[in-house]
């Protein structure tokens, strides 16, 4: 086979890692709170600001600044439900749509408006591994196994501690939850803060291998919310899954093609899907 | 132990109980019945704090507990086994017992909790990987019960457990009410098997278009003329 091929295959698995994060993020926040954080790439965006800073203009080292920037995008999130999610809990869909469809807006205007729309890098450059006769970028292997150690750490915080299991029980029934003692509103307030330490995590991925600018959230944004929809709202296996199929045809249609086109290949079969099973590939 | 003093409840401009009393003495059972949409869960959900109390009083021991939410009503000793269960279907048995031990009180004592309740339904301990959702429907409603006695309750409010069961497991179920009191625990119960419920209650209430119609020892309801003709079908 064709090394380009078998590069473009890895590439593809690697780009899933860093999707599969942000897809858990979202299907999580989905599936507890029931509201869809359209703003979340754009969430990831502020936190790849907040990386170039703390590293390029501040100097702190990088790992330090990884982590400042994970609790900081954490922070956000909580910010974020408290502010925009909270009062429109029990609204309409329609008006929970508006307000976070509002708030990305706003951060892609606001960060315009501070940083200006210059695409800014944090400069780091990893080495490309060459394996036989294949060169695979390190920045990708190391956001594949973290998208995938961070996938694993959330699993077993879900499946082993008392208050992932109420996450998983108030997706499926938020009242009784409360009969358990469990207090949604704290529940909540917690989902929002675990989507955005995800949403902050990937930032760090993103940011080794993209520039930053305004409207980085534009080019993964869309990705993130058909792969959701694809492995069926709310469902974070399906999502998982759901990422690699859709990293896979962006990866392989880049080979074949070229890399808009591999998007137009991704969101046709999206939409053929919908048509076939119009709640995700793995609903029950 | 709980005691209702004229609470009023609703839903929105809907009045479901108007000024409903009732006392559920330490250690005792208490049962409720009435007809369809007379108020029996609406009450239920009042003790318990899923809804608001907008009139009367609520005491558990002397304290004041109406208008307390559902989360902090279990940790001062309220466990409610709600009206179809509710069971979180798609998490194991083990995982629904372990959200029933949520509160801090309750965490602490989880594995003797967990064997106590595996002592009472063994059947649940053959199926603890099972989702609950999987489960039969009379054990299902061992699950629920299970769930609420995870938080090692002074006060079980059952809705209707032997709703929608085999009359095999109905009759098991009031067995289980049976050892439940014997463990020392004050039952709440609300039942359409009002036969059934009597033979396990010490005392009765008769709530009617959300009012107490009628109070009584159980022996009282059992000869009550009305009781027997429009509540027993004799
Ligand atoms: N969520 C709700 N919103 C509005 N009205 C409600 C709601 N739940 C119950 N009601 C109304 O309140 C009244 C009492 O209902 P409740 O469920 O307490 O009756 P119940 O005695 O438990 O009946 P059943 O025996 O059928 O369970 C009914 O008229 C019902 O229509
Ligand atoms: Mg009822």
């Amino acid at each position: 086979m064709d090394p380009y091929l078998i590069e473009a295959i890895i590439n593809g698995i690697l780009l899933g890692g860093v999707l599969a994060l942000l897809a858990l993020g979202l299907n999580l926040i989905f599936g507890v709170i029931d509201v869809v954080w359209i703003a979340y790439a754009d969430i990831v965006m502020c936190g790849m600001y907040v990386i170039y800073f703390l590293y390029v203009e501040y100097g702190i080292p990088l790992p330090l600044t990884c982590l400042m920037a994970i609790a900081s995008i954490a922070a956000l999130g909580v910010v974020v439900h408290l502010l925009i999610i909270a009062p429109v809990l029990n609204s309409a869909p329609i008006n929970q749509l508006l307000a976070t469809g509002g708030l990305l807006f706003f951060l892609q205007s606001f960060a315009t408006l501070l940083f200006g729309t210059d695409f800014r890098n944090i400069g780091v450059r990893l080495p490309v591994l060459e394996i036989a006769t294949l060169y695979i970028s390190f920045s990708r292997l190391i956001a594949f196994a973290v998208g995938l150690i961070g996938a694993v750490a959330l699993y077993l915080f879900l499946k082993r501690t008392y208050i992932g299991t109420a996450i998983r029980a108030i997706a499926q029934d938020r009242e009784i939850v409360g009969l358990m003692g469990v207090d949604q509103r704290r529940i909540y307030l917690v989902t929002s803060a675990i989507g955005g330490a995800l949403a902050g995590l990937a930032a760090c991925l993103l940011a080794l291998q993209y520039d930053v600018h305004p409207h980085i959230g534009n080019t993964f944004g869309p990705v993130i919310f058909m792969i959701c929809v694809l492995g069926g709202l709310g469902n974070m296996i399906g999502g998982f899954i759901a990422s690699f199929i859709i990293s896979q045809i962006i990866a392989i249609g880049g080979y074949y093609a070229n890399t808009e086109l591999s998007y137009v290949l991704a969101f046709t079969f999206f939409i053929v899907l919908m048509f076939v099973r119009p709640r995700g590939i793995f609903a029950r | 132990m709980l005691s209702l003093t004229s609470v009023s409840a609703g839903y929105g401009s809907f009045q479901a109980l108007f000024g409903v009393s009732l006392e559920v003495p330490q250690g005792e059972a208490v049962g409720v019945i009435g007809p369809n949409g007379a108020g029996k869960t609406t009450l239920m959900r009042v003790i318990s704090g899923l809804i608001p109390l907008r009139e009367g009083a609520v005491t558990l021991d002397g304290q004041p507990v109406g208008g307390l939410p559902a989360h902090r009503m279990v940790e001062q000793g309220i466990a409610h086994v709600p009206e179809n269960r509710r069971l979180f279907a798609r998490l194991s048995v083990e995982d629904n017992l372990r959200i029933g031990a949520y509160v801090p009180q309750a965490r602490r004592r989880f594995t003797e909790q967990l064997a106590w309740v595996y002592g009472l339904f063994p059947r649940l301990k053959d199926r603890r990987e099972q989702a609950a959702g999987t489960l039969s429907g009379g054990e299902q409603q061992m699950c629920a019960i299970g769930r609420a006695l995870m938080s090692k309750p002074k006060l079980l409010l059952m809705d209707e457990p032997s709703a929608g069961l085999a009359p095999l497991v109905v009759a098991q179920v009031f067995e289980l009410v049976q050892r439940i009191r014997a463990e020392g625990l004050t039952v709440l119960i609300v039942e359409q098997n009002v036969q059934q419920v009597l033979d396990v209650v010490d005392r009765a209430y008769l709530l009617e278009v959300g009012s107490i119609k009628l109070a009584g020892s159980s022996a009282e309801f059992k000869e009550n003329s009305f009781i027997r003709r429009s509540y027993m079908g004799l």
